[in-house]
């Protein structure tokens, strides 16, 4: 069957990356699931940028991308972008972007793209609580919460 | 509670951080962060000791400065310093700047390595969290030689914690994709297994995916779970809205866990314990009564969580394809989908439907959709959406209904994007094909679609409708009737030209009783074309001038003074010269039975030799070493005019080998489908897969032997022999693959199928169509790879061959030479050149040396040879010692080009090599030294 798309199918659930840019394309966090070298990393940056920044409303949240597709979902100016392989489960993904803003919504309290800049540090921290490995780690608010008010008491 | 603030804990990092912001131009920001490096190069180089919170800062502050984008190349020790701390912030930047800017310095992998086990060792669950989340995000083999042994003792330890055991299991499976071999599989697995069972759902979460990955692999040995999933997945789906409490999102219990065991069903066939079976047909019949039950919330997430569970449920369903009440009922639901408001779900449901078309329980009922999704193609806003309905009509057509997609199809046509006309064309022709009960139904689509999409036609399509008119006399006057008709037309289609020139050479004759297209009008009506179409249309032509001389000697003189006007006996074109000196001769010294004897009608075609689905399998595909020479020798045959029957493509078109040689010109092969509608072609029509055979005895040698050339045989036994030509230019290649059935039986199901490792597929494209399933005993079918090298690569495609010959089932798999050197643009050099060249690269990471002993005798001729088949230049008069061998050249990635230099020392007495590889790019360096190495 994987003929013709010349590659084998997934292997699972597998995040290749995590991007989140704003429309004038600057990132606010990339996390990869891949070894890829820095250049490689910026090309992907631009080109994810280039095909979700063209879609509108009307449009599906879904978007073929090289040999795979981005899932992605926009709040207010931001692009929260996830790249998985062809066969994934769309809609899992998006809820997951989903997901990932209510817990940082909740955590940095009415989250803006600032809250991004200055703390970026902590927003890894909140995505290896939720994702690792490049599988979906945590789901559940509550608990990612809870572990994140107690790493952050020890600070 | 507490909202974190700005930066809070760090005010130097956000004070420095508001700076950058505040920066009005690039200048102004690469003088603050200059600025700032000076400063933190000072204090690390300091007298006075820093205290953790400062070291945590100033690190904290490099990361902010990479992260923008700038080198850093220093403070890595101070971040592995921070990694043996106590405190937890400290603890914290430490990892998170060893994750993001991995090192391969040995010296500090080691300090790494021992911080991350004194880590584990601890016993402290926020410390063992750091620790295996820097494992999983860093993966490197080093790491999984460190640590593959320890964490499934720490994932399934009665004592572990629960966030612990999640990153755990979570991290062994990062470690199990990148070094499978430094895993092993022992008791710990059978544990890992009942982790399905665990109270906690997180816990669950994590370990499915573990557990699904490892099945793919080792289907046996976790079979087990299956039973587990279901149970797991029917408690899930039965409870009340509110049980799972923290795991409900949006009233929908335990979304995301409940897609993760669905797909780990899918890498088991339905379960033979009945209980098991009717456990899981209840919870998929439970899922499906639940799309219908009015939502729970208005809120899109409800729909999309409750969705997502449902299109895994319809993808499970599919997978098994074993009970016709769910398949229907699944396409039943997705036809709801198609008409939903969102556009998502629309997508969606195209998509899935696809997979249902070509199941033999469900195919019926999609098709009572076909309205909606011709309705879909007309109106849909998203181009992705109409693609889909594209699939879908393509998938769900059969002979009842392919008169109306095919209309269809060729009225969307008018109007598609330009993205993906030439699929569209594909699909018309193969559907008008497969179809055609009626042939005149045929030829008037494939005119149609060279009126509409002429451009996008490929020689392939036109081909076919010359075979088969050829083939069935019953459609020749029809077609010579109708292409005669089209060319009226003032502006038509060269390739139109092309079909009407050949019709009428070959049957014009059936049409030239009637007065209003006698012989001379339908000359006079080619000729007038002439002038405006390309060489190898005009070729063709006067082929079909000089077919008409023996058709209707009364044209012969009007045709004779074509031939003898300066514009084609002196053209500055040898092929159209030759033709007309040759068909002029032919015309005047051939006696009438000569030239019918010369210019009979064509043969008949064999029949199921070709089909556009094989779209580029030649009648005769040329022979692995010599095709060239014999497509050449086909060609002038039909040149002069020989009886012997010649394939369409070879009287009138440039011959296969022009094709290859045309590369350069040929669009870049990702202007194709792409790759998921691709791979429908053949999910339609290829059997479900079996499972990969291992690599074929030998596969290795014949690779090796491949790196240094581009033709020959990869691979051969009794049954069959796989050839290879291909052609490399800057970053794209193509490749034919050449099957050959050695057997006087036929072989079935044949299926070649290409496969590349994640890393792979995101570093090399390959595209291709997919080939007859059928081969004839004797014949060679012809497959095209059309290859882009999109960054360096080390592994090697496998191609992958499935078929059933008599009764017995054939899997064999070889690695397919596909080489980062391929990509190589020889450089010449002078000495001077060459030696400032090669002392700019002198970092360390830059070299890679091999020194080895000769596998093969050491002979300078045979060495040149191979170094310049390698693809570099050969460098004369460079080295110093006239013994040594240097070369130079560029390979060409999409994304970059890599300059390269090497350098061949020989010690004839040892029977020693040492090669020295020298680029830009380690990871280059290192793969070509160990291609070159294999070579001597």
């Amino acid at each position: 069957m994987g003929q013709g798309k010349c590659c084998k199918a997934g292997e699972g659930l597998e995040i290749r990356f995590i991007l989140i840019q704003n429309r004038a394309g600057k990132t606010r966090l990339a996390k990869w699931y891949m070894q890829f070298d820095d250049d490689e990393k910026q090309k992907l940056i631009e080109e994810v940028h280039a095909v979700v920044t063209v879609r509108d409303a009307k449009h599906t949240n879904f978007v073929e991308f090289r040999n795979f597709k981005i899932i992605y979902r926009r709040y207010a100016g931001l692009y929260f972008c996830i790249c998985v392989d062809v066969n994934d489960n769309n809609l899992a993904y998006l809820e997951a972007i989903h997901n990932f803003v209510e817990v940082l919504n909740e955590y940095f309290h009415n989250v803006c793209e600032l809250d991004l800049v200055f703390n970026f540090y902590k927003v890894y921290t909140v995505v290896d609580e939720m994702f690792l490995a490049g599988e979906i780690r945590e789901t559940s608010q509550t608990k990612v919460l809870k572990q994140l008010l107690m790493l952050q008491s020890l600070e | 509670m507490p909202a974190v603030s700005k930066g809070d804990g760090m005010r130097g990092l956000a004070v420095f951080i508001s700076d950058i912001r505040n920066c009005k131009s690039k200048e102004a920001e690469i003088k603050r962060i200059n600025k700032e490096l000076a400063n933190i190069r000072s204090k690390f180089k300091g007298d006075k000791a820093l205290d953790g919170y400062s070291k945590k800062k100033y690190v904290c502050k490099l990361l902010f400065i990479f992260l923008l984008g700038h080198d850093i190349d220093f403070g890595h020790m101070e971040a592995v310093n921070l990694l043996s701390s106590n405190r937890y912030t400290e603890k914290q930047i430490g990892y998170l700047f060893i994750s993001v800017l991995v090192n391969s310095n040995s010296e500090l992998i080691r300090l790494i390595n021992n911080a991350i086990k004194n880590d584990l060792a601890s016993r402290n669950p926020t410390f063992m969290g750091l620790a295996l989340h820097c494992i999983a995000n860093v993966g490197s083999r080093e790491m999984a030689e460190a640590f593959a042994g320890e964490i499934p003792k720490i994932l399934v330890a009665g004592d572990t914690m629960d966030s612990v055991k999640q990153s755990a299991a979570l991290c062994l499976l990062r470690l199990y994709r990148t070094s499978p071999d430094l895993v092993p599989m022992g008791d710990w697995t059978s544990r890992v297994v009942h982790l399905l069972n665990d109270q906690h759902l997180g816990v669950v979460t994590a370990a499915t995916s573990l557990i699904t990955t490892l099945a793919q692999k080792n289907p046996e040995e976790f079979k087990t779970s299956v039973s587990l999933a279901v149970s797991r997945l029917s408690r899930i789906v039965t409870s009340a809205s509110t049980d799972l409490q923290d795991y409900t999102y949006y009233f929908v219990p335990a979304p995301w866990l409940s897609v993760k065991l669905l797909r780990l069903l899918q890498c088991y066939p339905p379960p033979e314990d009945p209980a098991v079976r009717g456990r899981l047909t209840e919870c998929l019949e439970t899922i499906l009564n639940k799309a219908q039950e009015p939502p729970k919330s208005k809120k899109v997430q409800h729909s999309n969580a409750k969705n997502a569970v449902l299109f895994e449920t319809i993808s499970l369903i599919i997978h098994h394809d074993s009970e016709p009440n769910l398949l229907v009922r699944a396409c039943n639901q997705l036809g709801q989908f198609l008409q939903h408001r969102e556009t998502n779900l629309r997508y969606l449901a195209l998509e899935s439907m696809c997979t249902l078309a070509s199941s033999e329980f469900s195919h019926e009922a999609v098709k009572t959709h076909i309205e909606t999704v011709i309705n879909a193609l007309k109106t849909e806003r998203d181009v992705s959406v109409r693609q889909r309905a594209v699939d879908l009509l393509y998938a769900m057509c059969d002979r009842s209904n392919a008169q109306q997609i095919v209309a269809e199809m060729l009225s969307y046509l008018e109007t598609a994007d330009y993205s993906i006309r030439e699929e569209i064309v594909l699909k018309v022709a193969i559907l008008a094909e497969k179809y055609a009960v009626d042939y005149t139904w045929y030829v008037d689509t494939i005119l149609n679609l060279i009126r509409i999409a002429g451009d996008y036609v490929s020689e392939e399509v036109w081909y076919r409708v010359i075979q088969i008119v050829i083939n069935r006399d019953d459609v020749q006057g029809y077609a010579a009737k109708t292409v005669f008709e089209a060319l009226q037309a003032p502006a038509c289609h060269e390739n139109l030209v092309k079909v009407g020139g050949y019709i009428l050479g070959e049957f014009g004759n059936l049409i030239a009783g009637d007065p209003r297209s006698s012989p001379l009008i339908q000359f006079h009506l080619l000729h007038s074309k002439f002038h405006l179409c390309s060489v190898p249309t005009r070729a063709l032509l006067l082929s079909t001038y000089i077919k008409f001389v023996n058709l209707f000697p009364e044209v012969k003189t009007t045709i004779q003074d074509v031939l003898r006007s300066d514009s084609q006996l002196k053209n500055a074109d040898v092929e159209l010269q030759q033709r007309a000196v040759e068909y002029l001769r032919l015309s005047t010294v051939a006696s009438t039975d000569i030239l019918a004897t010369v210019l009979e009608e064509m043969p008949p075609f064999p029949e199921r030799q070709s089909s556009i689905l094989a779209k580029l399998k030649k009648k005769k595909g040329p022979d692995t070493a010599t095709g060239l020479e014999e497509a050449k020798r086909e060609r002038s045959a039909a040149v002069n005019g020989g009886p012997e029957p010649a394939p369409a493509s070879a009287a009138s078109t440039p011959s296969p080998s022009a094709d290859l040689l045309g590369l350069g010109a040929a669009p870049p092969a990702p202007a194709g489908p792409p790759p998921s509608s691709g791979g429908l072609l053949v999910d339609v029509f290829s059997d479900s897969p079996s499972a990969v055979a291992p690599l074929a005895p030998g596969s290795e040698d014949n690779f090796a032997r491949f790196v240094c050339k581009n033709n020959g045989v990869l691979f051969e036994n009794q049954l069959l022999q796989i050839g290879l030509k291909s052609e490399f230019r800057q970053n794209l290649g193509r490749m034919f693959i050449f099957y050959g059935n050695k057997t006087s039986t036929q072989f079935l199901n044949f299926t070649p199928t290409l496969i590349c490792s994640d890393d792979l597929q995101m570093n090399l494209s390959l595209q291709t169509k997919p080939v007859d399933p059928t081969v004839d005993g004797g014949a060679q079918v012809q497959q095209v790879v059309n290859i882009e090298c999109v960054s360096d690569f080390t592994e090697a495609p496998v191609l992958n061959i499935q078929f059933r010959y008599g009764g017995t089932f054939q899997n064999v798999s070889v690695k397919l030479p596909i080489t980062l050197n391929k990509f190589f643009q020889p450089t010449e050099m002078a000495s001077q050149d060459f030696f400032q060249r090669w002392k700019q690269l002198s970092n360390p990471q830059q070299e890679v040396q091999n020194i080895f002993k000769a596998k093969h005798p050491m002979d300078t001729e045979i060495t040149k040879a191979k170094i310049i088949g390698f693809g570099s230049a050969l460098l004369e008069e460079v080295d110093p010692n006239p013994a040594n061998f240097v070369g130079a050249g560029i390979i060409h990635t999409k994304t970059t080009q890599i300059g390269c230099l090497l350098r061949l020392e020989p010690n004839l007495q040892a029977q020693m090599y040492r090669l020295t590889l020298r680029t830009s790019k380690e990871t280059v360096s290192q793969r070509l030294c160990e291609l070159l190495s294999e070579q001597f």
